[in-house]
Order: C-alpha cells, then sequence, then structure tokens
C-alpha cells in the first residue's frame, strides 16, 4: 500500500514575491520604452499616441478574448462608443480631459454591457458573426446620426482645456503623449490586479472548460458580462484619448476594419498575458508606419507577410519569446516587455 | 420519508428512443450506493440528469425533501449535489491548489470578487491544505495538472467535489483508466469521505465496487433491474443475462 500524505502541509507560497517583482518590472519597462518613444521620436508623438490609445484597444480584446476565450471582430464597437461619447460631450461644453476620458469609458462599458449581453447568447462561429454585425450596427448609426456625430465628415472642433488647468494640448502632442502614457500605466496597472484576483482566475476557468466551472457552482454568464463590461471601458478610454489627441472622431473609429486589426496586433503579441497586447500594438503599427513609407502600394503584403511568419514560428505570440529567454518564470502567463 | 436524496419515475427519452426509463431510488445520509450496468446502460445519463445537465422528459430529483427537478446544474450544485466527471474535467495550465482555491473561493460566493489577489489568500488556504492533504495531494498540488498522473488527476476530481461540501456526491467511475497500482489510493480516498455524505458510485471495477458499496443498484437497456446487496447481485438471473446479453452481442457487432 501507497504511503498517502507523506506531507500533509503546503510549503509557504514561493512565487508571491517574485509575482510582484516582475510585474513591476513589466511596468516599469512600459514607461521606460514610454519616455524613450517621447525623447526618441518628437516628430511622431501624434503617432505615438495613437498607438496608446490603439494599445488600450487591443487591452480590451485581450481581456475577454486571451482571458475569458470569446473571440470577437466588433470591439472598435466600444472603442467608437468612447470616443463618441467623449467628442460629443466635447462640443457641448464639457472639455476638461480627464473628464471626457471618465465619459470615454462609462459608454465603453455601457456599450460593453450591451454588447456582452447580446453576444454571450450565442456561441462560437456565431458569437464570431453576432460581433461584427454589432460593430457594422454601431458604425451605420454612427454614420446616419450626423446631427450629432458629423456623419461621414467626423465629428471635428474638439476644444479642450489645460490638463489639470496648466497643460494645454499643444500642437506638437507632447501633452496628449504623457497624458496618454499615464493613462495607459494606469489602466494596465489596474487589469494586472483585474486578471490577478479570484475573477480573474474565475475567467480563466471559463476559458478552458465552462462545464467544469458550472460544475463548481458559478454561473458563467455574468462573469463573461462582467468581464465585457471592464472591457468596455478600456476599449472606450481608448476611444476618448484618439478623441481627444487628435480632435476629432471619425467613422473610422467604429469600424470593422479597426476591429479585425486590433485583434490581428492581440494575436500578433500574444493572448492572455497583457504585455502581449502592448508589443503586438506595438510591432503591428511600427512596421506599418515604417514600411507604408518605404512602399506605399505593397506594405500591407509586407504586414501579412510578417504575421504569416510570427503565427508560424510562434504560435503564442511575440511575448512568447520572453518565455523562452525566461525559463524561471513559473506559473503565471505574464511576459515582460 | 427521511431520504436524503430521492429519485422518483426518472425517464428521458431522446425522440423515440427511452435511455431512462421510470429509475427510482432514494438514499439516505452515509449512504454508499454503487450503481453498475453494462455499456450503454445508460449510467452516464442517469447521472447527467440527477445533476441537471440533461432535462428529464418525467420524473422529479428530490434533495432534502425539496423538488430541484426545475433547478438548472449549477443550482443543484449550490444545494448540494455535487458530480465528478468519467473523463476529468480540469484546467491543465491550473495546479491543484489553484483548482481548490477556486471552488473553495466559489462556495464562500468569493470567486467573482475584483478586489485580492487570487493566490496566497490566507483566509482560505488552510482548508485547500487540509483537503489536499486528505487526498495525497499535497506533493504535487503546485504542479500543473497536466504534468501531474492521471491518478492524481482523479482524485483532485474528488478534491473539487469535496470543496463544495456536498450532501449528495455522485461519482462518475472514479477509478476510470487509472493504473491499477494507483486504484489503492483511490480506494483510500473514497473510504476517507464524509461518513454522513449520500455518495453513488458508478464503477467497473467490482472488486472496488464490493468493497465499497453497502447497496448495489444495476441498470441495464436504462431500467433498475436489480437492487439489494452487494453479496446478492452476482447470483440475480436478471443481472448475468443482462451482462452476458450485452456481452454476447458485443462478441457479435466484433
Amino acid at each position: 500500500m501507497q504511503t498517502l500524505a507523506q506531507s500533509e502541509k503546503l510549503a509557504a507560497a514561493p512565487s508571491l514575491g517574485s509575482r510582484f517583482l516582475r510585474d513591476a518590472i513589466g511596468i516599469a519597462a512600459i514607461i521606460v520604452a514610454g519616455i524613450a518613444g517621447y525623447f526618441l521620436f518628437p516628430d511622431n508623438l501624434a503617432l505615438l499616441t495613437r498607438v496608446i490609445a490603439v494599445g488600450l484597444l487591443v487591452l480590451s480584446i485581450d481581456l475577454i478574448t486571451g482571458y475569458c476565450g470569446v473571440a470577437t471582430l466588433g470591439q472598435a464597437a466600444l472603442f467608437g462608443a468612447g470616443a463618441y461619447a467623449a467628442g460629443i460631450a466635447c462640443v457641448n461644453g464639457v472639455t476638461e480631459p480627464l473628464t471626457l476620458i471618465l465619459i470615454g469609458a462609462i459608454a465603453g462599458a455601457a456599450a460593453g454591457l450591451l454588447m456582452g449581453t447580446i453576444m454571450l447568447r450565442a456561441h462560437g462561429l456565431a458569437q464570431l458573426v453576432l460581433s461584427i454585425a454589432i460593430v457594422q450596427l454601431f458604425h451605420e448609426a454612427a454614420n446616419k446620426a450626423s446631427a450629432y456625430t458629423g456623419g461621414s465628415d467626423g465629428l471635428a472642433g474638439l476644444m479642450l482645456s489645460p490638463l489639470f488647468g496648466m497643460f494645454e494640448f499643444d500642437l506638437w502632442g507632447q501633452t496628449a503623449y504623457l497624458f496618454g502614457l499615464a493613462l495607459l500605466v494606469v489602466v494596465f496597472v489596474v487589469l494586472k490586479f483585474v486578471v490577478a484576483s479570484p475573477f480573474g482566475m474565475l475567467c480563466r476557468g471559463i476559458k478552458e472548460d465552462p462545464v467544469r466551472i458550472g460544475a463548481m457552482g458559478a454561473f458563467v454568464f455574468p462573469v463573461l458580462l462582467k468581464m465585457f463590461v471592464i472591457s468596455g471601458a478600456v476599449a472606450g478610454m481608448g476611444g476618448a484619448l484618439a478623441a481627444i489627441s487628435t480632435q476629432v472622431v471619425g467613422l473610422d473609429s467604429v469600424s470593422f476594419e479597426l476591429s479585425a486589426n486590433a485583434l490581428v496586433m492581440l494575436v500578433l503579441g500574444g493572448l492572455g498575458s497583457l504585455y502581449g497586447a502592448l508589443i503586438g500594438t506595438v510591432i503591428f503599427m511600427g512596421f506599418e508606419h515604417v514600411v507604408s513609407a518605404i512602399n506605399p502600394f505593397h506594405w500591407m503584403t509586407m504586414v501579412g507577410a510578417l504575421l504569416i511568419a510570427v503565427v508560424l514560428a510562434l504560435p503564442g505570440g511575440l511575448s512568447s519569446i520572453a518565455d523562452a529567454i525566461l525559463p524561471s518564470r513559473g506559473r503565471t502567463r505574464g511576459g515582460k516587455a | 420519508m427521511s431520504d436524503l436524496f430521492r429519485v422518483e419515475g426518472l425517464t428521458k427519452s431522446f425522440g423515440g428512443l427511452a435511455v431512462s426509463r421510470d429509475i427510482s431510488l432514494s438514499m439516505p445520509e452515509g449512504e454508499r450506493l454503487a450503481l453498475i450496468g453494462p455499456n450503454g446502460a445508460g449510467k452516464t445519463t442517469f447521472v447527467n440528469l440527477v445533476t441537471g445537465q440533461l432535462a428529464p422528459s418525467a420524473g422529479r430529483v428530490i434533495l432534502n425533501g425539496e423538488d430541484v427537478t426545475g433547478l438548472g446544474a449549477v443550482r443543484r450544485v449550490r444545494k448540494g449535489l455535487v458530480r465528478t466527471f468519467q473523463v476529468t474535467r480540469l484546467f491543465s495550465d491550473m495546479t491543484p491548489e489553484e483548482h481548490v482555491t477556486l471552488t473553495v473561493l466559489q462556495r464562500e460566493g468569493k470567486a467573482s470578487r475584483l478586489l485580492g489577489r487570487f493566490h496566497g489568500n490566507s483566509q482560505v488556504s488552510g482548508e485547500v491544505e487540509s483537503i489536499l492533504a486528505t487526498l495525497g495531494l499535497i506533493e504535487v498540488a503546485r504542479r500543473k495538472v497536466r504534468e501531474i498522473a492521471y491518478g492524481q488527476q482523479r482524485l483532485l476530481e474528488i478534491a473539487i467535489a469535496l470543496a463544495l461540501r456536498p450532501k449528495v456526491l455522485l461519482l462518475d467511475e472514479p477509478a476510470a483508466g487509472v493504473p491499477s497500482s494507483d486504484t489503492p489510493r483511490i480506494e483510500q480516498a473514497l473510504e476517507r469521505l464524509p461518513p454522513s455524505l449520500a455518495v453513488l458510485m458508478i464503477e467497473h471495477d467490482m472488486d472496488l465496487v464490493f468493497r465499497f458499496a453497502k447497496r448495489v443498484v444495476v441498470l441495464a437497456a436504462g431500467e433498475i433491474i436489480f437492487e439489494g446487496l452487494p453479496s446478492e447481485v452476482a447470483a440475480d438471473p436478471k443481472v448475468r443475462e443482462a451482462y452476458l446479453g450485452s456481452y454476447a452481442n458485443a462478441r457479435s457487432v466484433a
């Protein structure tokens, strides 16, 4: 007879400190990369701010696709909801930037609630098709409601008050960029807490086997809906940041194309680690910027080739390189930036 | 009428095919019941009907005097009707400790909290540790499930079920697929189940059935054909016919 329970006690949780340290290093890396971008590319700050806004969108997809296993090709509906909400509020006299970000978050969360309620009725392919249908409906609604949104001309003339009453949104986009970077870091830290919480673990379980989660006595739908709301808030803040930094909101911010590109960026960077979302966004948009300047006619082909190469060589996305370099990363799926 | 758990006239048909026919049985506290029967007898269907994964065509499921037939699977779990799976359903990237922690947090209604960290949650770690220790899983508590032996995965299935503090536990072939060298560990785990718990076990390993069960129910073609003591089951002519018949059929098909 085998001896049962040779040991009756668990060792003290060993990785808590190292886990914290790893996240601290990762977040420090984001800040350093962001500040380096500010000094290295002073003429491209508008693009870099756009990268941050889209990065928030890609993070929001990672929450529901990477952590919950719900694929979506309509996430720009939530981004666009935030962008238009902030834009319309701004045109109507709400010009304080932080308030506009908050408005974007609330609008995105509300849109996430709606989108989740609809999408979670279906599964698999039908769910994906629903997500496309929703973003197309949002797009059409924004197009038709031109009295509020400017329709296909876009919503222009956003005039912002200085940040904290001190920092004007300048022509070079310095204020907008640093504001965006600070927003990204805050959101990223909050999301790290979200995915490390019991709720985050429950989502990971649902991704792998919803039947098992049900047999553990947990309802799946409210958990996923909650994540849709959080995801919507993040995407909405991305949209609001885009509106603030460009001072115009166009129909492209609520398009299928943006949704699909954002999903591609996530796959490129790697799902389910948060870092992958940012790495994928930076690489995709950076590559797009450089290659489209070199060859304006065939750049999409090059982007396609890059994507195929990454997916074939690194099925876990670019962030999985970190897994190979850092073998002692332990159990969490978070990688270093 | 003081039975903890009762099933009355449970019937399930898919189209014209009845896979469960008028099944009635009851279990008092502390019951150790084995449900056996040839392949295709409808044993797993019965578990699915009882736990709410399938809706019955007719009949009732009663737990603690309350009719739970209209409740979904999740609500039945919360009322204490808990199952394990014939083929393990575990999260391959998570550790046993994480599985049990998640289950305990869920039972306490804390699993969907956004505040607080999942790991190192000192409020539940003591209970998690004692559950893992009961099942001899401390050694592998921090290894990913896909890296641990299948027998240990089966034990983890039981650990998760116990973490829910069930009143009625349905074990769907707890020793299926486990190498014979590991079956003593499963058996030991079964012996250590809380005495007041009512347990229904589906199992093919007859040695295990005889050692574990106080009572045996035989299911064939969706019907109960025998109910009685383990010592009587082998001698029952209907049971012999059901098993021999199914083997004869199996041979003619093969």
